[in-house]
């Protein structure tokens, strides 16, 4: 038995995401070592030997690593997983498109965004959009596993006491370059990890409307999210996107404004704490999952929101 | 240029999955079905590219039992111009579909595979990067954004902190995300012009691919519910519920 982890990062900073990952890895029992690679990325590797339960951390540092494409970095866990039963990453964009890559390439079935570890061969996993809970058994020798990352907690960093081993890179597959990004730039927390999320569905019906619950969000230190509808006509970018096809998010406090709560919404969102609907048709769907349910037009009731909130002290 | 894009038959995505009563599956008898909706994107994506003049022919694949020709030619319905069929009654895991499309990519030598990012009944995410793995080819995931200028690929990745942009060369898998393109719907006259469009039928046996799956599904269960909360009258009384009940502001 043992475990490795697929670290996700920027060649800066480890993602929180992986955290979460170390926590299900864990879960599996045996030694759980990380794998960091990447490109200039020593100021990683040495965050990832902090976090606790680390023994390891396998340090892969070539220019073919510094983006992380899928066709490269696959071939580098091929030969890594050798030493492994279970590769471990979190279910992010990232984790979703390298793990199967190089899942196919060891001829193992993965096990796609686990919610949780029963033992170190059956985990259970949401399917159907989170209606019905799959609980499955691997027999593969290697177990290829993404990690629904609310569902585990973080795992604590800074008394780590990992080491870290350099690994020799396997070269650029020459199937993809890296022209760019553009990352959203926003002063708010990320969406996975904020403590309080506030939506806005089709209900705002224009883009423009967003900073409405932008201001609200300011107020209470939240994440900005979005409806697939709202997605889907063109308010917001895809990366506000919470949903089936979208992010899973399960803060603390999850504000719906302006959403039906349509299945594929739901099940990006069913898990937080407690949940607040603003909508003004009572039969919205959302009321049925809402701790709190406020029927009301959101362009009058969003604004008292945030001004009741100023008037109490919040955010300023 | 050909084009091959696989189709999954999946329940319908208004409809709410119901788990078995015996626990061993979803309810699946007498529950509408349609194709995979970001499959259907990547047939508008696929035929965009024939009314491009860059692909000259469009074959749709779909795998899994006989109903599945439904989906296929709902795809000829939208326009593409032939489809293949493999027949397998029973579960389908992403590794078993992936080696079966590869064996179909090796007969047919499509220079562009366009998939679905996901399947909602599964939701595994797995298909595309796993064909692309066992045919060595590269992949572009979650796209948004696709332009093809002879061997030149470019596309836009949607990733979780924004967008990502790369190149590739052909032959290349593709995988779609939402805003890639607003599908088409098939009008009537080519719903009655895909009846007449040919679909080669198929057996895994015949691609020499063995379908078993691979995971072991011990139970399926339905998730614990949440209860409705109480209605709030005014946005003073919800802030006072969330700072003095609930405590989370």
């Amino acid at each position: 038995m043992a475990v490795l982890i697929v670290a996700e990062h920027d060649n800066s900073e480890l993602k929180p995401a992986t955290l979460h990952a170390v926590t299900a890895g864990l879960a599996m029992g045996g030694g759980l070592d990380l794998l960091v690679a990447g490109h200039d990325c020593a100021g990683v590797a040495e965050q990832a030997a902090a976090v606790a339960g680390v023994g390891t951390v396998k340090v892969a540092d070539a220019p073919e690593y510094a983006n992380g494409l899928a066709e490269n970095m696959a071939r580098l866990l091929v030969q890594v997983a050798a030493d492994y039963t279970h590769v471990v990453a979190p279910a992010t964009t990232f984790g979703k498109d390298v793990m199967p890559r190089a899942a196919a390439l060891l001829d193992t079935q993965q096990v796609s965004d686990i919610s949780e570890v029963v033992d170190a061969d059956t985990f259970v996993r949401p399917i159907y959009a989170g209606n019905a809970l799959a609980t499955v058994q691997s027999s593969d020798a290697v177990k290829l596993i993404t990690v629904r990352t609310t569902a585990f907690e973080a795992a604590e960093t800074g008394s780590g006491t990992g080491t870290v081993a350099a690994l020799g890179a396997t070269g650029d597959a020459g199937l993809s370059r890296y022209v760019g990004s553009e990352l959203s730039s926003s002063e708010r927390p990320e969406l996975t990890s904020a403590r309080v999320v506030i939506s806005g569905g089709r209900g705002m019906q224009s883009g423009e409307n967003f900073p409405l619950i932008e201001a609200v969000a300011d107020r209470l230190g939240a994440a900005v999210g979005a409806s697939r509808a709202a997605v889907d006509a063109g308010y917001v970018p895809n990366d506000y996107q919470v949903g089936q096809t979208g992010k899973v998010v399960a803060p603390e406090l999850y504000i719906a404004v302006g959403i039906s709560g349509a299945i594929q919404h739901l099940a990006g969102m069913k898990d937080s704490k407690v949940i607040v609907a603003i909508n003004k048709d009572e039969e919205a769907p959302i009321f049925q999952v809402a701790d709190y349910g406020l029927v009301a037009d959101l362009f009058k009731a969003v604004p008292e929101l945030e001004e009741e909130l100023e008037r109490q002290g919040y955010g300023t | 240029m050909k084009v091959l894009v696989p189709v999954k038959r999946v329940i319908d995505y208004n409809v709410k999955a119901r788990v078995k009563a015996d626990q061993t599956g979803i309810e699946l008898a007498n529950v509408k079905m349609s194709m995979n909706p970001f499959d259907e994107i990547s047939v508008e994506e696929a035929l965009r590219l024939r009314e491009a003049g860059i692909a000259e022919e469009v074959v749709a694949v779909s795998i899994g039992e006989q109903k599945c020709q439904e989906t296929i030619r709902t795809a000829l319905a939208m326009g593409a111009d032939r489809g293949i069929h493999v027949l397998h009654d029973g579960e389908t895991e992403p590794l078993a579909v992936a080696k079966i499309l590869r064996a179909l990519a090796e007969k047919e030598e499509p220079k562009v595979i366009i998939l679905g990012k996901q399947a909602i009944d599964d939701d595994c995410n797995q298909t595309g990067q796993m064909l692309a793995a066992l045919l060595g080819w590269g992949q572009a995931t979650f796209i948004s954004r696709l332009e093809i200028s002879g061997d030149a690929v470019s596309a836009t990745r949607e990733v979780d902190g924004g967008l990502q942009n790369i190149e590739l060369a052909l032959p290349v898998i593709l995988t779609t995300d939402l805003r890639l393109n607003e599908p088409r719907y098939a009008s009537l006259p080519n719903i009655m012009k895909a009846k007449r469009k040919p679909i080669d039928q198929y057996t895994p046996e015949d691609l020499e691919v063995d379908p078993s799956p691979r995971l072991r599904v011990l139970q399926v269960v339905e998730p614990p519910g949440r209860e409705a909360g109480v209605k709030v009258e005014t946005v003073a009384e919800l802030v006072d519920k969330l700072r003095n009940d609930a405590k989370v502001i």
